[in-house]
């Protein structure tokens, strides 16, 4: 450390006389001789070691939003908040983490997948992996037997980057749940209906919402002759009908899942069909699936779904689908997944899968699980997967060129000449506590051009100019930024021009 | 295992015998006789390590947040944001957690209350300790010189109970910053500005906004004798002043920090005294404080926010109080803090101390921490104490709340008396024969009947939704 300190003594010395001799133009030959020796000199001194290394970046899987991504953030979040509250939504906050224990065991084999803090001491804790549970154990806890609540928060999953190229370790979702003992199907057909809603709002082209029933799987497969055992694998075979062939998921079933051939083909026989209440009808004549009371039920509950979806006016989005059969943990009756129709390639992909942007279902004995005495709260809910949504509305915007504006500033308080700072912080403090939002440049003499061209980048409407003169005639120069057309006003009109011109209401209807 | 399988299934058993004889309302003796066996039994069988154990909580030092709670934070956020955005901010979020070496060596001793998370094989992370840290981060990594930014998010701190009663370990901070090299004071001036804003539209009773500055207070520990090593220690004893007395103050840096007396004396000359810009002035001729070149900058600099706060109408909320000291980790120049002037007794403490809901200041040398060249982005900011006035506002509605209760009440309309709902359409099959709805006040109990295409317009109407846009 002792020779580190004279020699770099003798780099700021050379580079001193470098500068020197650059300053006072001497010859280049001897400018380069002075500059080989001071790169020599640095040379020596190597890596600075006590210097910290600057990891400049977040964490693996998580990212920063930028002004403008918390612009489309906000305006998506607007859309599903607005639907939510039509629908008489409360909303809920839980904390990040919970204890471990109160999500161990509710995940399966994704269990892995949960980030744990360090134990310091104290009681161990885990960040959440969904809202869903957090919300059961919000129930079991506060003694609840019916709430409709939304709940917007960032989740947490340690995802093996192979598996699933780019996902975010940290990301949205937007749930909705209806929790209570209710006559069936009717808070079922209004999740479908919010589902429906939103993504009809939020602009992102066609999309359907295909349905089916956990109790209808087991039913099927029960009377295809899957064991138990392998029922939750068969179903993850099944599921990737929407991706793959039958072909394909046949040969999975048989070759890699050890599946006997008929019990395939009895399958096959089911799970390639969709279509609307006719299926649910034609498969509640069907003879072997009508012997099963599971399926049964299932399949009165999807009749009785189906009339309410049309009351609803949302049929013709809505496919019963035998094939749908992933996220099957916690669900218990109807489970849903909306798609959207065009899949364009993503980066960052939403975790429900390709072109999945919601999903949801019934689950019935998940606050049983929480609650000491076992007591059940049947719930039914959905997840809107916003991530997915955020790219869509941001590269949609982009392709219509709408410039996304990250601040709402009306006017620049701007002044032409020199020694006006005074008179710009005297008229901005007017126009904020007025309620105008309003900016100047923190600077005691700005040129008017670095002004309006600050305008111009943020997307700023106009500038309210000081000038000598005009603070004798007691008018203030407003300036359109775009049209650049500049008008006298009044300083006391001020606030209400600038309010008309931006749109911002001048009374309460 | 297998004893416990054929125990259970004993258990079972005689469970359903017991009940067999209670529905046939067998003698009491037998089945009191019966009951004997089943508990003799399920004695045996021991606790049942096999059943979860139910702990329903959340966290130590963490809260749900009801719907009552939420309908108190989106009244709070919406004026403070409100305010940032009038003031042309943008705004930002970052992740949760950070690298761990990313929030290493940033809080000096406060670096032993922060949340790490378990190495699961990767990279090393800790949680957020404050929103501060992670914007010079984010300032340094997309090389930016110039931004004014909002970030609303919570914060992790493992504080110790004892220390700190009722403090939470998850609370939200509202920040507001303007990082670049601007002239003098006016992002300063405008700080303030928007904390007064702030505070006002809250409605949460009237405020003071202590100022100082870490130059002068810098050069006034060193013209009374404070040599650097004792400097951190006295500043915290020096900020008790506006919780105890001077004398306990005195007592505590001579007794316990080992100051010499006539230093002590020195320094409360100086930290006793509070006022506006006059006393700027009256010690910008201080003999002693004059000389120190440190303490210069910061009364000139001082004395040119009064000139801007003045013209922003809020010098009479704020005191210029040489006794304020504390936060000073990373801020290098000016300080502020608001108080609020009643101080009830609150559990659930604000974080930043008793009565305090807002500070802030100027720290240029941060960013420059984080850049691999050192290069420096001189920032300034203020941090709102949310979780202090959550409380306050709560207090404040349930005193509004007025209560009706009618018993006869159908279950509907008690549900939107309960909600605050203020209509019911309510549907009838005569009212559906002849095409209206009756429109019914929840609270005037008025009913009118209004034809179904009107209904949306009457909704509206009624309920003060604005029927175009201006």
């Amino acid at each position: 450390m002792a020779e580190r300190a004279p020699l770099e003594e003798l780099v700021k010395l050379q580079g001193e006389r470098v500068r020197g001799l650059k300053q006072q133009k001497a010859s280049a030959e001897l400018i380069e001789e002075e500059v080989a020796k001071l790169l020599k000199l640095k040379a020596q001194l190597g890596p600075d070691e006590s210097k910290q290394k600057f990891v400049l970046k977040t964490p693996k899987g998580t990212r920063d939003y930028s002004p403008r991504q918390m612009a489309v953030r906000e305006k998506v979040f607007d859309v599903i908040i607005r639907c939510f509250k039509r629908h008489g939504a409360e909303v809920i906050d839980t904390p990040v983490f919970e204890l471990k224990e109160t999500l161990m065991g509710k995940y399966g084999e994704d269990s892995k997948l949960i980030y744990d803090l360090k134990d310091q001491g104290g009681e161990l804790l885990s960040l959440r992996y969904d809202l869903t549970v957090p919300f059961a154990r919000y129930l079991a806890m506060n003694k609840l037997t019916n709430i409709k609540r939304y709940h917007i928060a960032k989740v947490y999953r340690r995802d093996n980057p192979a598996m699933t190229r780019g996902r975010y370790r940290e990301f949205y979702q937007c749930d909705f749940d209806i929790a209570g003992n209710f006559d069936p199907m009717i808070p079922d057909a209004e999740c479908l209906k919010i589902m429906c809603e939103i993504l009809s709002s939020l602009q992102i082209g066609d999309f359907l919402v295909k349905v089916n029933d956990r109790r209808i799987l087991d039913g099927m497969f029960a009377i295809c002759g899957v064991s138990d055992s392998k029922f939750r694998t068969i179903c993850s075979s099944v599921d990737k009908l929407d991706k793959v062939s039958w072909e394909e998921v046949k040969n999975e079933m048989v070759g890699e899942k050890g599946l006997a051939p008929e019990v395939a083909d009895r399958i096959g026989d089911y799970v390639q069909q969709h279509g609307g209440v006719s299926l649910a009808e034609q498969l509640l004549q069907d003879p072997k699936l009508s012997q099963n009371k599971q399926a049964l039920e299932g399949l009165g509950d999807l009749k009785l779904l189906f009339e309410y979806l049309t009351l609803f006016g949302i049929d013709d989005k809505i496919s019963f689908d035998l094939s749908l059969a992933r996220g099957l943990d916690y669900y218990t009756g109807v489970i849903y997944e909306a798609v959207l129709l065009q899949t364009p390639a993503q980066a960052g992909e939403e975790p429900l899968g390709v072109g999945s942007v919601a999903a949801g279902g019934r689950y019935d004995g998940l606050v049983g699980m929480f609650d000491p005495k076992g007591r059940k709260v049947p719930c039914v809910g959905l997840s809107i997967g916003v991530e997915r949504i955020f790219s869509i509305v941001e590269q949609r915007l982009e392709a219509l060129e709408e410039k996304i504006r990250t601040t709402e500033t009306q006017v620049l308080v701007a002044s032409a000449q020199k020694k006006l700072l005074e008179e710009r912080l005297k008229l901005v403090s007017e126009l904020w506590d007025a309620g105008i939002k309003a900016e100047l440049l923190y600077k005691k003499n700005p040129k008017l051009l670095n002004q309006l061209q600050y305008c111009e980048e943020a997307g700023t409407p106009l500038v309210a100019i000081i000038g000598e003169q005009e603070l004798k005639d007691g008018v203030i120069k407003l300036r359109s930024v775009t049209s650049r057309e500049e008008v006298d006003v009044r300083r006391e009109d001020l606030v209400e021009e600038i309010k008309r011109r931006t749109g911002q209401p001048l009374c309460i209807c």
